[in-house]
């Protein structure tokens, strides 16, 4: 069985002064049937990447393949199989949930009732409701549906959550599990590390338009060397750098620093710390906050882009 | 969900048929929009119907300048009913001629047989029309005697009136207009907002949408024009002289060659700004110059060339002839031409242009 998507060395370059490189050699290997996330801050090249898959741009080089087929040969099937939600879609507003549905059917040689996937995203009783009524989470629950109306294989969703509350997040995530359990295949964008290890079978971590980590979510929290984090601050500045002390504390993989605020990649914290606590007594440093958490993806993305996923994007 | 995937059905779907439907349901849920197209037009005939109505010239203005003579002169003139005769001062006089109270000054001169002296702008109409008046009557009241017997008939029939001329090129600027705004401004909205991109990214035909919305232009024009036209019927009695089919196919030529005019408007525009500039900036010169309100024949010679190859010229020279004159439509070859060649070139350009993100 082919894979779902296949990009190598996929550049995409906008002209202008001086020319913006948003994609600069990424690869990507989507298996049918799973979940995968694109997980990164904004700007790194996302929602450039998934259009490029979508076909609505033309990648400057690199070579793409969607279902086994490619852009340019054999576009109306690849559009007949797939389905899209983009970032951004304002639908008529004068128009009907259903009426909107049942266009966007009509595009489409084989899909669903377009009654039955209003069911499918808990919108039925908004059938005949205009759509400049709905919430913020019923409009992107239509434009999922949208998405599914022509019973594609293969899903993109590019940021389906932000903007949400949190209540509207999680009925969308029911949802993505939902069809992901039918067997589709889902391409997703996220700047939400939560969604991404909730959601996603497997994330591939962007940056600066190349993937800089992929795996499953667990496998990329477990490469950090721990799985839990120890966060602290103190209440004086220690006399002496207590880093490298930090460092040589058993089951400790990593020690950061930001100002008086530490943390701690640990693999065992019922090992690490009655010995920090000793450590900071004998140096009669006293701790102003201390909490222990499970390592998420975000923690992943610091480690190896150095800054938080809701930073400013650094120019490379 | 189930392990059973929902039921996928091929059941067709007519994708023409809905974005068609989907446009004409956008605009029939805009009252605003309905009352633009629609109403619009109607307070024009209105406006400019009662503005511009024939009427016999009631009165005619006329000073006289005090003399010993003036009162003769009065007396001629109190004879006819629509003389407005009145003796002032000489000063009073010209200040009345200048800022357009009187249509004509008299001064009598002092001789033995009478003298006259008519004061008058002779670019003014109603003083051209004072002046022979005038000195018919009073060459009556010296005596004259016509030579020749006459006998008047007056004639005011429809088709030759001022509102007769009116309604077809209303007719034509509102086709021009709902076109231009129809089709350019609301794809360009489509574009700001991200739809025509959601479209593109589906397996809809590109012919289908373009057909779309060709064929929901076409189906908002039967009220436009039909409402239009009865008014004109039932308010002013304009007549269509001319054959109703050879009517419907100009309208419909001229809504199909605006409507590609207006893709033509909205292929590159990405803001609403954007393409409200280009649209003025294609109907004002057909406003002015195409011959909506008068004729284009007013314009020096040297214009014509240019204004007889706006489409707007063409339609409102179509419509007057088959709708005052009755004329076929063989005899307005040259026109249906120009319109389908504009139709063509704008469509041909359009699709070549045209952007969908």
């Amino acid at each position: 069985m082919t894979l779902a998507i296949r990009c190598q060395n996929l550049v995409k370059r906008y002209d202008g002064r001086p020319p913006v490189e948003a994609v600069r050699g990424l690869n990507l290997e989507i298996e049918r049937g799973e979940c995968f996330g694109l997980l990164g801050p904004n700007g790194a090249g996302k929602t450039t990447t998934i259009e490029i898959l979508e076909g609505l741009l033309t990648p400057t080089s690199g070579e793409v393949e969607v279902l086994g087929l490619r852009w340019g040969k054999a576009d109306n099937e690849i559009r007949q199989r797939i389905g899209i939600s983009l970032q951004e879609t304002r639908l008529s507003e004068k128009l009907t949930v259903l009426e909107t549905l049942r266009l966007f059917r009509s595009f489409y040689r084989e899909g669903p009732d377009p009654r039955e996937c209003l069911a499918k995203v808990s919108l039925e009783e908004k059938a005949d409701a205009r759509v400049g009524k709905l919430s913020g989470g019923q409009k992107q629950r239509l434009a999922v549906a949208c998405a599914l109306v022509g019973n594609p294989e293969l899903l993109f969703l590019d940021e389906p959550t932000t903007g949400l509350d949190p209540s509207s997040r999680r009925q969308l995530w029911e949802i993505i599990r939902e069809v992901r359990s039918a067997g589709r295949t889902i391409l997703l964008t996220t700047h939400y590390m939560d969604e991404a290890e909730r959601l996603c079978d497997r994330v591939a971590i962007v940056d600066h338009g190349q993937v800089i980590a992929l795996g499953t979510p667990r496998e990329l929290i477990a490469s950090l060397g721990g799985e839990h984090v120890i966060e602290f601050t103190l209440a004086c500045t220690p006399t002496e750098p207590i880093d490298a002390a930090l460092a040589a504390l058993p089951s400790v993989s990593e020690v950061r620093q930001e100002d008086d605020h530490w943390s701690l990649s640990v693999a065992e914290p019922h090992i690490v710390l009655p010995l920090l606590m000793e450590m900071l007594r004998e140096r009669q440093c006293e701790l102003t906050s201390l909490t222990t958490r499970h390592a998420s993806l975000e923690d992943v993305f610091v480690k190896l882009a150095g800054r938080h996923l809701d930073d400013e994007p650094v120019p490379a | 969900m189930k392990a059973n995937p929902q039921a996928v059905s091929q059941q067709r779907y007519w994708a023409l048929g809905e974005l068609t439907l989907a446009r004409l349901r956008e605009f029939y849920r805009e009252p605003e929009a309905v009352f633009w197209v629609y109403g619009f037009p109607i307070l024009l005939v209105v406006g400019l119907g009662i503005a511009f109505r024939n009427q016999p010239v009631e009165h005619i203005a006329v000073d006289i300048v005090d003399s010993p003579q003036a009162k003769s002169v009065l007396e001629s003139l109190a004879k006819q009913e629509r003389f407005e005769a009145r003796v002032v001062s000489s000063e009073e006089a010209r200040m009345h001629l200048r800022t357009g109270r009187t249509a004509l000054v008299v001064e009598a001169g002092a001789s033995e047989t009478p003298t006259y002296e008519y004061q008058f702008d002779p670019t003014r109409p109603e003083s051209v029309l004072a002046e022979a008046a005038v000195d018919d009557a009073l060459q009556r009241a010296a005596g004259r005697k016509d030579v020749a017997e006459v006998k008047v008939e007056e004639f005011n029939e429809p088709g030759g009136r001022y509102i007769d001329f009116l309604v077809p090129g209303l007719l034509g600027m509102s086709l021009m207009g709902g076109g231009l705004w129809g089709v350019g401004f609301v794809t360009v909205d489509m574009r700001i907002r991200k739809l025509l991109k959601r479209f593109l990214a589906t397996p809809m035909r590109k012919t289908d949408f373009l057909g779309g919305v060709m064929l929901s232009r076409l189906m908002f024009l039967v009220p436009e024009v039909l409402v239009l036209l009865v008014f004109a019927r039932l308010a002013f009695g304009v007549v269509i002289y001319g054959s109703l089919l050879a009517v419907t196919f100009l309208i419909l030529l001229g809504a199909v060659t605006f409507a590609g005019l207006g893709l033509l408007v909205a292929s590159r525009a990405k803001t609403l700004e954007a393409v409200s500039g280009l649209m003025n900036l294609v109907m004002l010169p057909m406003w002015l110059l195409s011959g909506i309100f008068f004729s284009s024949d007013r314009f020096p010679q040297a214009a014509q060339p240019f204004i007889k190859l706006l489409p707007l010229t063409a339609l409102n020279n179509a419509l007057r002839a088959v709708m005052q004159e009755g004329a076929s439509l063989a005899s307005q070859l040259p026109e249906i031409g120009l319109l389908a060649a504009w139709a063509v070139v704008t469509f041909v350009l359009a699709l070549k242009l045209f952007r969908w993100v």
